[in-house]
């Protein structure tokens, strides 16, 4: 095992609550912290919403989605980026100047509407449990790799850590810690990529695609999961069962495995190939207008002073998100290179963590910028369910159990506890799913219903709360009828598998028709104060209206 | 509490009777504004008008730029299998290029919603003719 392994972790888990035990001393209670944060510059508040954001399948997902599927999958992280450019666009200083800190909140300020309230707080649950199976996915995964530990213990016992942490209180959501993780998380990827490329050069740059296909850079020994036909060069098929042991020497062309779905060649350099427009596209949408409606990426917009602040934040976390992303590709197409293996048993997602040792060999450095690596995924999936299990649990606090009248603490435990168990279920019940795929359909959903609500409530004086709710319901439950489809349902084939594996294309478009006619129709209801509520949304802090 | 200590003594006491004696002279435009009058309207709906043409304009960039990619690929395989540098186009297009476009779009919109912002404020405080 890798000496500077447990070291490195512990490191990153005392950073982490040092700097935390640090910043209580000065934000003992909720309103402390937001007067606190309000001190901080944009760019430190920029670090810690990036540091947040970032989140495992960003870190481990994204390189593994390269590594197995090639270039149409670039446009997840184009997506997850330009996602803070749409915020930008249509949300970001509205948003803060209407004062809402939650979307529930958001659909009181804007409709006043206690339907339109619960049916957002039934949204906010689903998409944030939807968000986090793929943080303790990638928990477990790591755990795995890591230590050959099974993935269950290690979905698990994160899991129960970050639930512990919340409860506890350990870990508020304070700005220096968030921004911290970013930096680490940035460091932990740039460092290593640095040395990889070197290594590649020394190398005499193999080829990212031989033209007979991936091949074995050092001699490898594969361990089957499961039962698969494996199609060697030759053309030649030879069965494998679970639990074989295959070594495969040097040079050798990687075998394509059955259970195992992977592109070679052109599909994989190429644009096209599998990958239809359709589904494509669907993708786009989803990454592009999901972010918006992501539980813990609102909150943190209320840490801003005003609404141009706001707006200054979020164009530097969309440079700060964007250098992020350069690396994971980088990643991707080394681990063609020097841990085409994972191509065989399909935990690309582990890509990022095994290609150091694989390239740099088992000595110091490969070993050290190993434990860097699987140092950062730690950090990525602390910082981001951390935050995404404090928003939930804050939701269900205050709109499932109403404690907002006399609430104690221990009602916000028993609030964690419960939105940490499904999310805990989940995430042992879909091991199979890639962790970018999990990800980008609870973008979906996030596109579908609170997208349309938040630029439709944000621009349009004429939306109204039934036309809201009906726009969610149709949208929103459309979505996430398919994700449950997908995630529960049997395996489609065809246009219904295109339709239901990536619904944005048609979710999101449903929900904005759906939305706009409904208030149409019902133009009665546009809250008599709509005037004052588009005033206070987009005039600048500056006139002091609120005060007149 | 008197004399206990310089750091006690240069705390602020904040009345908020004060507070609201500080605030600006109502002005006209100003009470439009507060009071929703048609003019107040007015002046709020031009400047919604103007942030929203402003983002519109700036993702129809974004759906030129990005959006229309998927669908040149598929139309022009050709431009897929062109080489820049020896790196394919698509991963230099979506891998390193994409973010500094995004960014870039992203400065340009908030230089513009300032200015924008700017331009209501000025009408807000002109001093009256």
């Amino acid at each position: 095992m890798n000496p500077y392994l447990v070291p490195g972790l512990v490191v990153v888990v005392l950073i982490t609550v040092g700097i935390g035990a640090y910043g209580l001393r000065f934000a003992r209670t909720t309103s402390d912290f937001l007067v606190a944060s309000r001190s901080v510059s944009p760019s430190w508040n920029a670090a810690a919403i990036s540091g947040e954001y970032l989140s495992a399948a960003s870190f481990l997902g994204v390189a593994g989605l390269v590594l197995r599927y090639g270039v149409d999958v670039l446009w997840y992280p184009v997506g997850f980026a330009a996602g803070y450019l749409a915020l930008l666009l249509f949300v970001a200083a509205p948003l803060r100047r209407s004062g809402a800190f939650t979307l529930p909140d958001f659909c009181q300020v804007r409709l006043r509407s206690p339907m339109l309230r619960r049916l957002a707080t039934v949204f906010v649950l689903f998409i944030g449990c939807l968000y986090l199976v793929p943080q303790l996915q990638g928990a477990g995964l790591t755990f795995t790799t890591v230590t050959g530990g099974r993935y269950e213990w290690g979905a698990l016992l994160v899991g129960l850590v970050v639930t512990a942490n919340v409860a506890l209180g350990g870990m508020r959501a304070i700005t220096f810690v968030q921004a911290f993780q970013y930096w680490l998380k940035l460091t932990a990827l740039a460092v290593p990529v640095i040395f990889l490329i070197m290594q590649w050069q020394s190398d005499g740059r193999p080829a990212v695609t031989p033209p007979a296909g991936p091949v074995f850079s050092a001699t490898t020994t594969v361990t089957f999961a499961e039962d698969a036909t494996l199609t060697l060069p030759d053309g030649s098929h030879v069965r494998v069962a679970e639990g074989e042991v295959r070594t495969f020497a040097a040079g050798a062309v990687v075998p394509e495995v059955s259970s195992v779905d992977d592109r070679r060649g052109a599909d994989w350099l190429l644009p096209g190939g599998d990958t239809t427009l359709f589904a494509t596209y669907s993708l786009i949408l989803a990454t592009f207008l999901g972010t918006m409606g992501l539980p813990h990426v609102l909150v943190r917009f209320y840490t801003n002073p005003d609404g141009a602040s706001a707006r200054r934040t979020t164009l530097v976390v969309l440079a700060l998100v964007g250098l992020f992303y350069l690396l994971p590709t980088l990643y991707g197409v080394l681990g063609r290179i020097y841990t085409p293996q994972l191509l065989m048993t399909g935990r690309t997602d582990a890509v990022v963590l095994l290609l150091p040792e694989a390239a740099l060999g088992g000595g110091h450095l490969g070993q050290f910028l190993g434990a860097l690596v699987t140092a950062g995924a730690l950090a990525a999936f602390l910082s981001t369910s951390s935050g995404l299990l404090t928003s939930v649990a804050g939701v269900v606090f205050t709109d499932v159990l109403h404690a907002d009248r006399g609430g104690s603490v221990r009602d916000f435990r028993l609030a964690t506890v419960i939105s940490a168990t499904v999310p805990i279920a989940l995430s042992i019940y879909v091991a199979s799913m890639d962790v970018s795929r999990v990800v980008g359909l609870a973008f979906a959903v996030a596109a579908s219903s609170f997208c349309p609500l938040l630029v439709l409530g944000i621009w349009w004086r004429g939306l109204t709360d039934v036309g809201a709710v009906a726009g969610i319901l149709a949208g929103g439950g459309a979505a996430m009828g398919a994700v449950l489809l997908t995630v529960l349902g049997p395996p489609l084939s065809g246009w219904p598998a295109q339709l239901v594996g990536q619904p944005a294309a048609w979710t999101v478009p449903l929900a904005f028709l759906v939305m706009v006619v409904g208030s149409l129709v019902t133009k009665k209801r546009v809250p008599a104060d709509i005037g004052a509520t588009m005033l206070r949304l987009h005039a600048p802090e500056s006139l002091r209206l609120n005060n007149l | 509490m008197n004399g206990a200590g310089n750091n006690e003594q240069r705390r602020v006491r904040v009345v908020l009777g004060e507070v609201a004696a500080r605030r600006p002279p109502v002005d006209p435009a100003r009470a439009d504004l507060a009071e929703q009058t048609p003019v107040g309207e007015a002046l709020v709906k031009g400047l919604v008008r103007a942030q929203l043409a402003l983002a519109l304009r700036l993702s129809l960039v974004v759906a030129a730029g990005l959006g229309a990619l998927p669908l040149l690929f598929a139309v022009a395989p050709a431009v897929g299998r062109a080489k820049f540098l020896g790196v394919n186009l698509p991963w230099l297009l979506l891998g390193l290029l994409s973010f500094p476009f995004l960014v870039g779009v992203g400065w340009a919109y908030v230089r513009w919603a300032e200015r924008n912002e700017q331009d209501f404020t000025a009408v807000i405080n002109r001093p009256e003719a």
